[in-house]
C-alpha cells in the first residue's frame, strides 16, 4: 500500500486504508475536538486530503505518521472555524502562593502510582474527563505536546503561537490537570 | 494555618527572596517546563535544583506534576490501544464515496 500512487489505489485498497486507520484517527480527533460528531467530520476531511495528496507521500515518513499530521491539521482547522484560539480562564485550577511567594500546597502523604490509576477503568475515565474539562486553548497544547508527542516548536507552528506562549499554556494545562485529578493522585474517593 | 507555620512560611519566603542563588516558589513555577525538557541553562538549573532540595511543597508539587504527565500519557495511549472496532460503516462509506468526487 505504501508504494502505491493515489491513482493506483483500487477501491478495495482505499477501503482497507480507511478501515485500518480510521479508529485511531477518530480517537485523536475526538480528543482534540471533544465531540464525536465533529471528530467524524474532521476524519472525513482528513481522508479526503490524504487521497488528494497521496502522490506527495514519498515514504519519507511512515504512512501512520503522515496520516497523523493530516488528522491533526483537519481537527485544528475545524477547531479554528468553531472559535478562535483565544485564551479562556484557567485561573481557578492554577497553583496558589501566599504573600511571601511561598507555594500553598496541601501536604502529600501519598502519591498514587501510575500503574494503579491506568489499570482502573473508572480512574482512566476520570482522567479523560479532567482533560476534557480543561479550557480548549490549553487542552490542545497539552494533547499535542504530551499525548501526541510533538515538540514545542511543532506545536507553535500548528497553532501559530510563539514557543514561549506554548510553554506557558502547556505548564498551565499540566498544573490545572494535576489539580483536577488530585483526588485520584491522593487516592481519595471522588 | 497555625500562627507558628505562618511565621515559618514568612521566614522561608524572606530567605528565598533575599539569599543568593535562591528563587521563590512563584519563580520556580516559571522554570518547570524547561527543567523537565532539559532546556534550563546551567545557572537556572542549579537554582531550580537548590529550591527543590529546600522546599518540600515544591518538591512534592513537582512529583505530583510529573505523575500527572505520566498518567495522562498512559491513560490516552491505552485508550488508543482500545480503539473501537465499531467504526460506523456509514462513515466509511461516506469517505469512500467522497473520494470518487
Amino acid at each position: 500500500m505504501q508504494n502505491s500512487s493515489p491513482n493506483s489505489l483500487t477501491d478495495k485498497q482505499a477501503e482497507e486504508l480507511v478501515r485500518s486507520n480510521i479508529g485511531w484517527m477518530l480517537a485523536i480527533a475526538e480528543r482534540l475536538l471533544g465531540e464525536r460528531a465533529l471528530a467524524e467530520d474532521a476524519v472525513q476531511e482528513a481522508f479526503i486530503s490524504a487521497f488528494q495528496g497521496f502522490e506527495k507521500f514519498e515514504n519519507r515518513s511512515t504512512l501512520k505518521t503522515w496520516l497523523h499530521r493530516i488528522t491533526i491539521n483537519a481537527a485544528l482547522m475545524k477547531l479554528r472555524k468553531l472559535k478562535s484560539l483565544a485564551e479562556q480562564p484557567i485561573d481557578e485550577y492554577l497553583p496558589e502562593f501566599d504573600k511571601s511567594e511561598c507555594r500553598l500546597e496541601a501536604e502529600w502523604t501519598h502519591l498514587a502510582s501510575t500503574d494503579n490509576i491506568v489499570a482502573n477503568e473508572e480512574s482512566q475515565a476520570r482522567v479523560h474527563t479532567a482533560i476534557n474539562t480543561l479550557p480548549k486553548d490549553y487542552r490542545i497544547v497539552l494533547l499535542l505536546r504530551d499525548i501526541e508527542g510533538y515538540s514545542t516548536g511543532e506545536v507553535a507552528q500548528y497553532l501559530k503561537l510563539s514557543e514561549s506562549n506554548v510553554k506557558v499554556r502547556l505548564h498551565r494545562a499540566r498544573a490545572a490537570l494535576k489539580k483536577l485529578i488530585e483526588p485520584l493522585l491522593r487516592d481519595e474517593v471522588f | 494555618m497555625k500562627p507558628q507555620n505562618n511565621i515559618l512560611r514568612k521566614l522561608k519566603g524572606f530567605m528565598l527572596r533575599t539569599m543568593p542563588n535562591m528563587i521563590t516558589c512563584r519563580e520556580f513555577e516559571g522554570f518547570v517546563v524547561d527543567y523537565l525538557d532539559n532546556e534550563l541553562p546551567e545557572k537556572q538549573r542549579s537554582k531550580f535544583e537548590l529550591h527543590i532540595r529546600m522546599c518540600k511543597e515544591c518538591r512534592q508539587y513537582l512529583d505530583a506534576y510529573q505523575r500527572t504527565i505520566e498518567i495522562s500519557r498512559r491513560a490516552c495511549s491505552s485508550s488508543d490501544d482500545a480503539v473501537p472496532d465499531d467504526v460506523p460503516d456509514d462513515l466509511v462509506k461516506a469517505i469512500l464515496k467522497a473520494r470518487k468526487y
